[in-house]
């Protein structure tokens, strides 16, 4: 968001922040480490509204829970939105100095009425216009999202929704104020940010930047495209099409973490050629032609990662891979050599330092100062530089730095996989604290919590649909289906359940998810699917 | 937050008790029905937690209607207030009033510390046990148990008695028929003057809780004169009177109260600490039973002098008498303005709350008080820092014993001699067990003779369990704070006969200590079961007296609370004296 992908905050802000605002997250379940940060601060009296399908476990920390049907969270942030506006609790001087675009955005968001808003999301008015009081009258908030609001086909959108509010009320760029997209793997973030974008150059640098670009070109000795390549969603598109012929994975188990499960396995299994390389035999591996063997990261790997709030830590090799398991590095510098490129025998701290002198967002991160300092946040620009703790303090600047940050009109679109009488409950998805996505790290190890795959149900829809805890019944979705057993769970209503993905060898909840992915982030809407329920005899 | 709660569910009688105190729940949330709106918003977070404290005024609710805690009531408990249940479970598990184990329509607690052992208690003991089976057994109906000091030393033995949907009762000079019946059992007080009676001046008054009576004899002209002279005032006159702390602690009140009034703070409290369970010591419920108006009026005068606009009397749950009388006495004070948001047309609002005990001897430990209004296991906290900084609820807060209280409305009120006067509690083998009014430099001796003595005991305890045998030599040298007076501690004498096991004795003192630590610091929770262990360990024969020392250094050195520091006290001075061992 305004050009840089992280979080705009440090998870201390957190700690000393008066409102959080956690929409679409169960970190609990999800974020436990960052979750502890924020209990932290809820000790120190913030107070937490919660906004999610479910009265989740992070909910239930909640001063004020919002259960809004899935998929209309543009309709509440609009209508908070306008109840900002209406009650005129805009901060006015920030919209002015620091933004653009403020009157079509308060165009666009007239019709969401509190009243209207409660229709679209079931969340009584006078909830919402609790949270947008609440929100803009807090001296600082930190607005916190994940999945709930990008595993949709208009995540982009979404995420504009919730940047809009923070534009309004000046609750960015400024100490305990700030955005804050809480990232699910240990170094998604660290992820991105070297790169593994199809449009981005590591250090976020746009392909299209030709500036950018040439650095690149000089440094690597050739052309670097100009075009965005595809993302996940695209490249399985591409191989039903058949002009993806031959894929390499790198720790991803796209066989069962993909949306429409049946219909990824397809398309993996109509490669040419597929080469896997992961620390674990993942069911996409079953599928390949070559498995390259790879050290774990964490422990076997030398190197660094980043996490949510942007922050690099060094990480650091204590064992060897075991066995025939070598480290990523040396698989792709061998892969390089045998493709006609000899790179040499780079250290994890060459590589590193080639990648500072390409990024400029990392050019001060010298593994010294990594470790002096205990990890440093990026933008690093040189070595004087001690990070940056939050984003955006130039909007505070008058006049600020750089350019205005846009409002983002955005309109209310419902799940695509629509509710008929043929599929009248909507499922949602989402973790257990327990087990981690598609059970690969996970499962291999015993837990007492771990309650294995189920279709969670609200009593009434149990009660009503004839089911009690532990029956197995079949869920069925317009692309396929699964059987597992009932779980009551109060945390539901009628007409919502829930199910984890856990456990893709038992209940492969992908089976039944809808692929429909968002043009602008590539994500798909696994938030939200159409079901029926029936007794499986 | 991840509750998961029993799968039992609460009849609807507990609910009835639970609701009694919390009020019925009004979503589908916190236990009430689920309605379709509660699908969609709810709400939660600090002003739930913020219940917590009611915790405990449930518990004993259902203790009171149901004879018991069930899972399914527990269950109910921890929606309504939002605990996880292992948290309620520690809560309830941590005190001995409350039952998680059995509900039983009747329960039985029988002391058999150290005046009600050498007092009957163990013939009761016997016989209960020939009745119902041994201690812990049920029959159906009742259940009994071993109690530690019930604070009914006057009227030995003892047993506190919980019915359920009936009442609690407290049975003195006691049998197996008078444990079986009814109502309460009144009886006289037992108490005696030497000198001016000051604190003990009302105690004959036939009607305690009748406000006009007190007023007679110049009740509530404490209050008024602190009114007229103000705060400062007030905490100067009880300064220059030399108040000390009558609990046992004996820090200056004076200072006490300037401490908490100097603190910036928007909210400040007062607290009675009426949780009297040293062995021996019955004082205060005598105070609380004969004299509530004073405990009231001197909490007032506290409140007023710290700017506390609240307080709590904390009183132990075996005390079910001198609780009705508090009530009673604050209830009348609301009604004539001495209570409630303008004291007397002062400007002044103070409230007051009556908060029950539920079987702790720690809880006496004004920290640990603190937890368990707070509703908490009743674990004392580190100090500093200290409660006039950091107390109850977090806020700067004043701990005040009953009879500090009581002798700070007599010092502002002017009575003569109010500053040199001190309730002592004798009992044991004594003719006339009870609470003597003395000024200082009383002798035990002396204390002794009122009492009724007809032979020099074998042994006597000064101070309690946390207090220690006196050496003859002792028992003449005049009493109060500081040397040549052994420790007051909570004023308390027992007298042990010629024909006392005085091991027996010591031993159960031990047993008391051990019972009772809270266990939270390793000194005192591994202390108190070590030195128990090789306490008897001398007393069949061993040489064990360098461990015990050692032992009691370790839990005086380096405990949290005073409970381990004066664990070994008694113990130590009981082997120092000869008194256990053999080596007489």
């Amino acid at each position: 968001m305004f050009g840089a992908g992280g979080g705009t905050s440090s998870y201390e802000e957190i700690e000393h922040t008066d409102l959080i605002v956690l929409w679409g997250s169960n970190a609990r379940a999800a974020h436990p480490i960052f979750f502890h940060h924020l209990l932290k601060g809820i000790d120190n009296g913030a107070r937490m509204i919660a906004i999610d399908p479910r009265r989740t476990e992070s909910a239930a920390w909640a001063d004020l829970w919002l259960g809004l049907d899935v998929g209309t969270d543009i309709a509440l942030a609009n209508a908070v939105g306008r109840e900002i506006i209406a009650a005129g609790l805009t901060d006015d001087e920030f919209i002015a100095r620091a933004t653009t675009g403020f009157d079509a955005y308060a165009e666009s968001v007239e019709p969401y009425t509190l009243d209207h808003a409660a229709d679209l999301t079931g969340v009584p008015a006078e909830a919402i216009r609790e949270l947008a009081h609440a929100y803009a009258k807090a001296p600082t908030a930190q607005l916190c999202w994940t999945l709930g609001i990008t595993e949709h086909h208009n995540a982009s959108d979404n995420v504009f929704a919730l940047i809009d509010l923070a534009l309004l009320t000046g609750h960015v760029g400024r100490y305990g104020s700030g955005l804050v997209p809480i990232r699910g793997q240990n170094n998604v973030q660290g992820g991105g940010d070297m790169g593994a974008l199809p449009n981005k150059l590591p250090g976020f640098q746009d392909v299209a930047d030709d500036g950018a670009r040439r650095r690149f070109e000089d440094a690597w000795g050739c052309a670097v495209p100009a075009e965005p390549g595809w993302h996940l969603s695209q490249m399985f598109e591409a191989m039903e099409r058949g002009d993806l012929r031959a894929l390499y994975v790198i720790g991803e188990n796209p066989a069962q973490s993909e949306a429409d499960g049946t219909r990824a396995r397809r398309a993996l299994d109509g490669l040419d050629h597929l080469v896997v390389q992961d620390i674990f035999f993942t069911a996409t591996a079953e599928l390949a032609d070559v498995v390259l063997p790879a050290g774990a990261a964490w422990a076997e790997s030398e190197g660094t990662v980043t996490s949510s709030e942007r922050r690099v830590q060094r990480v650091r090799r204590v064992v060897p891979p075991p066995g025939n398991a070598r480290d990523d590095i040396d698989i792709l510098v061998d892969l390089a050599r045998r493709l006609g490129h000899d790179w040499g025998q780079p250290t994890a701290e060459e590589v590193w330092d080639e990648l500072r002198s390409l990024s400029p967002i990392h050019a001060g991160m010298s593994y010294r100062r990594l470790e002096e300092l205990g990890g440093i946040q990026w933008p690093c620009r040189d070595e004087e530089d001690p990070g940056s703790r939050f984003l955006h303090g130039r909007l505070w600047e008058d006049p600020p730095r750089g350019p205005k940050a846009p409002f983002t009109p955005v309109e209310h679109d419902p799940p695509k996989d629509e509710l008929t009488d043929d599929y009248p409950i909507r499922l949602t998805t989402g973790r257990h604290l327990d087990s981690y996505n598609t059970g690969v790290q996970s499962g291999r190890y015993r837990s007492p919590r771990r309650t294995g795959g189920t279709i969670d149900l609200s009593p009434e829809d149990a009660a009503s649909m004839g089911l009690a805890a532990g029956e197995r019944a079949r869920v069925i979705s317009r692309r396929g289906s699964v059987v597992a057993p009932v779980r009551i769970d109060r945390s539901l209503r009628p007409g919502l359940a829930f199910m984890a993905f856990h456990y893709p060898e038992d209940v492969d909840t992908n089976r039944l998810t809808l692929d429909e992915w968002d043009p602008k982030s590539g994500t798909a809407e696994f938030k939200a699917t159409a079901v029926r329920i029936e007794r499986e005899p | 937050m991840d509750i998961r709660l029993p799968m039992a569910a609460a009849t609807v009688d507990e609910r009835r008790a639970v609701d009694r105190i919390l009020g019925p729940p009004t979503t589908g949330w916190e236990g009430g029905e689920r309605r379709r709106v509660d699908g969609h918003v709810a709400t939660g977070g600090h002003a739930a937690r913020a219940r917590r404290h009611l915790l405990l005024p449930v518990l004993h609710a259902l203790q009171d209607d149901i004879g018991g805690i069930s899972d399914g009531a527990l269950g109910y408990v921890c929606e309504r207030l939002t605990i996880p249940p292992a948290e309620a479970y520690g809560v309830a598990t941590f005190y001995g009033l409350l039952s998680v184990s059995e509900v039983s329509p009747t329960v039985i607690h029988l002391c058999d510390d150290i005046v009600c052992r050498t007092s009957g208690a163990k013939e009761l003991f016997t016989a209960l046990a020939d009745a119902i089976g041994p201690e812990g057994s049920s029959d159906g109906t009742r259940t009994w148990h071993r109690s530690n000091c019930l604070g009914q030393c006057d009227a030995a033995p003892a047993a506190f008695v919980q019915e359920a949907g009936v009442g609690r009762r407290v049975v003195v000079r006691a049998d197996l028929d008078r444990l079986a019946a009814g109502p309460i059992d009144g009886r006289d007080p037992a108490y005696a003057a030497i000198g001016d009676a000051v604190l003990t001046a009302r105690f004959g008054a036939p009607d305690p809780a009748d406000l006009d009576a007190y007023r007679a004899v110049g009740g509530y002209r404490g209050l008024r004169r602190a009114l007229e002279v103000g705060p400062d005032a007030v905490i100067a006159i009880v300064e220059a009177a030399g108040l000390r702390g009558r609990g046992g602690a004996a820090f200056p009140t004076g200072r006490k109260w300037r401490a908490v009034a100097d603190e910036e703070a928007t909210e400040r409290y007062v607290v009675c600490n009426a949780d009297e369970s040293e062995p021996g010591t019955f004082k205060d419920r005598m105070l609380m039973e004969r004299d509530p108006f004073s405990v009231v009026e001197g909490l007032t005068i506290a409140g007023h002098a710290t700017g506390a606009t609240k307080g709590f009397i904390y009183v132990r749950g075996e005390y079910p008498d001198a609780e009705d009388r508090l009530r009673a006495a604050i209830a009348a004070a609301e009604a004539a303005g001495y209570l409630g948001d303008d004291v007397l047309g002062s400007g002044f609002p103070f409230r007051i709350e009556v908060r029950r005990g539920a079987g702790a001897y720690i809880c006496g430990e004004e920290t640990a008080l603190f937890e368990s209004i707070e509703g908490r296991r009743g674990e004392p906290r580190a100090k500093p820092p200290y409660p006039t900084t950091v107390g109850l609820f977090g806020r700067p807060t004043a701990v005040n014993n009953v009879e500090t209280l009581a002798a700070a409305v007599a010092i502002v009120a002017e009575v003569p001699g109010a500053a040199d006067t001190k309730l002592f509690c004798v009992s044991g083998d004594v003719d006339a067990a009870g609470v003597v009014e003395a000024p200082f430099g009383v002798t035990v001796r002396e204390l002794l003779t009122v009492a009724g003595s007809s032979h020099p005991p074998q042994a006597v305890l000064f101070g309690g369990a946390a207090g220690r045998f006196l050496a003859p030599a002792e028992w003449d040298v005049p009493l109060g704070y500081g040397p040549p007076s052994p420790p007051m501690g909570s004023g308390a004498v027992v007298a042990f006969g010629p024909g006392v096991d005085m091991d027996d004795i010591v031993q159960r003192i031990a047993e008391f200590f051990r019972d009772e630590s809270c266990g939270q610091c390793v000194p005192c929770r591994e202390g108190t079961v070590r030195q128990d262990e090789t306490l008897r360990r001398l007393v069949a024969g061993a040489d064990e007296r360098g461990l015990l020392d050692e032992i009691a250094q370790v839990m005086r050195d380096a405990s949290i609370c005073g409970l381990g520091q004066t664990a070994a006290e008694a113990v130590s001075s009981a082997i120092a004296l000869g008194l256990v061992g053999g080596a007489r």
